[in-house]
């Protein structure tokens, strides 16, 4: 069974629901990155989504922005991001061994790389799925044959906007979980969980069994209660990586792994 | 003449391997739709009638095409034809494409529009479009851009569009379009995106060049009325690609007549600073849809540099990337030296001051007229006038003198 439905499936016996954490790779370095995910994993993460910065990120607000110029002033590239999962894979505590890691970019970066050499390289480096913002079903069906074929997720992506024909399609395709834009727009901070997310959720729900997590303005320990009452698990970013990005260095670690504390705080648990 | 009609992309966009739609989930339903109207209308009789008017009485079309006479008898070789869409309202092809899709917004029931711009030309001619209409404008420019086309901003200002600074990543065009991208993913409902040029996703590259066609079937009818024949070759210069698409594409079904891409070569294509994306660049996906793209080893879009705003960018149309590899275009590169000579040479020889962006395409003219015989027939797309660009010729004095 893959690391991610392990995950789920331990999450379900417990009664418990995903804290996913998205923080970009190589901000400020990759040596923190591969730290902070450790500290975030112990301290709650249930899955961790790394960012791999591609130059032109359309689909992200100023936070990831940033975050994206920092990464890949550092010399952060896509090799540097699967050595980094590597060494993630080898941290002594188990829970940082079993935690799922998810990528999350553009495709272009992938099709540089060469689709296939991809697949390959992350699957070896433990990486669990990838999550590609600007590939819809329509463009995906050579990356979902590469990567099926050497076991890696390929998360889809669902917006208020699909329709539920395209519902049924990303859900057909898609495998791990799937992600599940809370709103209209890019990623960023927001204060509140929209009103109509919670049907958008049970649609996608009643068309497929695989999990659905939300993602796109999350912010707060109760963004993510409300949310974990209706969907699998909610997907923090942004706040995240301004937690990292205004912590000072030595202190970032314990500042993002209370962060991760509280927000995993705020999961609604069925006891 | 041949009838063939101008063919592909598929239903998805693609143009062989290139095209397509790389976008946000959030975007598709749009697109849809977006598609879905423009294969409506563009058959429907008010819609062609609507937009012919406009086209006429507002944009002033048809342009002439002008026989360079100076020009050809200096050059001594080929017989040079300026299609002059510097005679456009707004002083560039850019309305031809703004036109249609406005009316088409229009129909759509979308009040409120974006759009991205370089040069500001685009720019310029969405803001016109909007206060025909009287719709709400919002125009995404690079901060440098800004700078070095202050005119077009003032201008765009006075028409009463709203522009918006992009200050992230290069401050170019590519940056206003991601920009654009942004507001187009939160606002969709009630935005329509007017892309300027033949990128984006699909329909984007497709409905952009059949708005532009206008330029390639009335310079088709007037070399046919004047010469008899059709041309040699056609040559006009590519940023996105959209007035070399609408002149090329008349010409697509006529195998014999040679059609060239002047693309910016910057400080030269042995330096790092250009935005010759056919000439240098490599298989990739920016703002939507997949073709050459200039990227280093690790996929990260590279800087760019040309003197003209209107051509610094990274990408290119797809339906450009599959020309010139089926071999039915071919793609050079000039220099911002040699775009310079030709704006000089064009203004003092025949009085007209072309934008820096089709001075691109005049200097390749300039080269290649020589080398053909008196009887062939070369005829240039002059997308735009120079006004817009004699502030950033004024600092350059070997330019002027
Ligand atoms: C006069 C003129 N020509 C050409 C271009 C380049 O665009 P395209 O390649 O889409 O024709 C621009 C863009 O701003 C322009 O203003």
């Amino acid at each position: 069974m893959s690391r991610i439905d392990k995950c789920f499936e331990n999450l379900r016996a417990k009664k418990d629901k995903a804290l996913v954490c998205f923080l970009t790779a190589g901000d400020p370095d990759l040596r923190t990155t591969a730290e902070v995910v450790r500290e975030i994993i112990c301290a709650g993460a249930d899955i961790v989504e790394l960012g791999v910065p591609f130059s032109e990120p359309m689909a992200d607000g100023p936070s990831i922005q940033s975050a994206t110029y920092r990464a890949l002033q550092s010399g952060t590239t896509v090799g540097g991001v699967l050595e980094t999962v590597k060494i993630i894979r080898t941290f002594p505590e188990q829970v940082v061994r079993d935690a799922p890691v998810v990528l999350m970019t553009y495709f272009n970066q992938l099709n540089k790389y060469g689709i296939q050499r991809f697949a390959r390289d992350a699957a070896n480096a433990g990486i669990d799925g990838v999550l590609l913002t600007d590939l819809p079903p329509e463009e995906a069906a050579e990356w979902l044959e590469v990567s099926k074929k050497v076991e890696l997720a390929s998360i889809m992506l669902v917006a208020p906007t699909s329709t539920k024909d395209r519902i049924e399609v990303a859900a057909n395709m898609g495998s791990g979980f799937i992600y599940c834009v809370s709103r209209l727009g890019v990623t960023g901070e927001r204060s509140d969980v929209p009103v109509e997310l919670q049907e958008l959720v049970t649609t996608i729900k009643s068309t497929t069994d695989l999990p659905v997590v939300v993602g796109f303005g999350i912010s707060k320990p109760e963004h993510v209660k409300t949310i974990t009452q209706f969907a699998d698990g909610a997907v923090v970013g942004s706040a995240l990586v301004n937690i990292i990005a205004q912590s000072a260095k030595p202190g970032l670690l314990r500042c993002a792994g209370q962060f991760v504390k509280e927000l995993k705080a705020g999961i609604n648990r069925q006891e | 003449m041949s009838t063939k009609q101008i063919t592909g992309p598929d239903a998805l966009g693609h143009f062989g391997m290139y095209g397509g739609r790389y976008v946000p989930e959030i975007l598709i339903p749009a697109l849809n739709e977006l598609a879905e109207n423009y294969n409506k209308y563009r058959s429907d009789k008010d819609f062609i009638a609507e937009l012919d008017y406009y086209l006429r009485d507002y944009v002033g079309r048809p342009t002439p095409l002008y026989y360079a006479e100076r020009m050809t008898q200096q050059l001594g070789g080929a017989k040079i034809y300026l299609k002059r869409e510097d005679l456009c309202h707004t002083g560039a092809h850019k309305l031809n494409n703004v036109m249609g899709q406005i009316l088409l917004a229009r129909r759509m029931g979308k009040p409120r529009v974006i759009a991205e711009t370089g040069a500001g030309q685009h720019g310029v001619a969405t803001a016109t479009a909007c206060a025909l209409f009287g719709l709400k404008c919002q125009v995404f420019m690079g901060v440098e851009d800004m700078e070095r086309q202050a005119l077009n901003v003032f201008r765009m200002r006075l028409l009463g569009a709203e522009v918006i600074p992009v200050s992230s990543g290069t401050q170019t065009l590519k940056d206003a379009t991601s920009e654009a991208i942004r507001d187009w993913v939160t606002n969709v409902s009630d935005t329509h995106y007017i892309i300027g040029s033949v990128v984006g996703p699909h329909p984007y590259p497709m409905m952009v060049r059949d708005f532009q066609s206008v330029i390639g079937r009335e310079t088709k009818k007037q070399i046919l009325e004047k010469e008899g024949r059709l041309p040699d070759c056609v040559l006009a210069c590519v940023g996105g690609g959209s007035n070399a698409m609408g002149i090329f594409s008349a010409f697509v079904p006529d195998e014999e007549v040679e059609l060239i891409g002047a693309e910016a070569a910057g400080e030269g294509t042995d330096t790092d600073r250009h935005c010759a994306t056919l000439t240098m660049g490599s298989p990739g996906v920016l703002h939507g849809s997949m073709s050459m793209l200039l990227q280093d080893d690790d996929g990260q879009v590279q800087l760019t540099h040309s003197i003209s705003a209107g051509l610094d960018y990274p990408g290119v149309g797809p339906e450009h990337s599959y020309f010139q590899e089926i071999g039915r275009a071919s793609y050079v590169s000039i220099t911002d030296a040699q775009a310079l000579e030709a704006f000089r040479y064009l203004s003092q020889t025949e009085g007209l001051i072309p934008a820096l962006e089709s001075a691109h395409a005049v200097a390749h003219g300039m080269q290649l007229a020589p080398t053909l015989g008196k009887n062939s027939v070369m005829i240039i797309c002059l997308s735009g006038r120079g006004d817009k660009d004699v502030h950033t010729v004024a600092k350059c004095p070997e330019a002027v003198s």
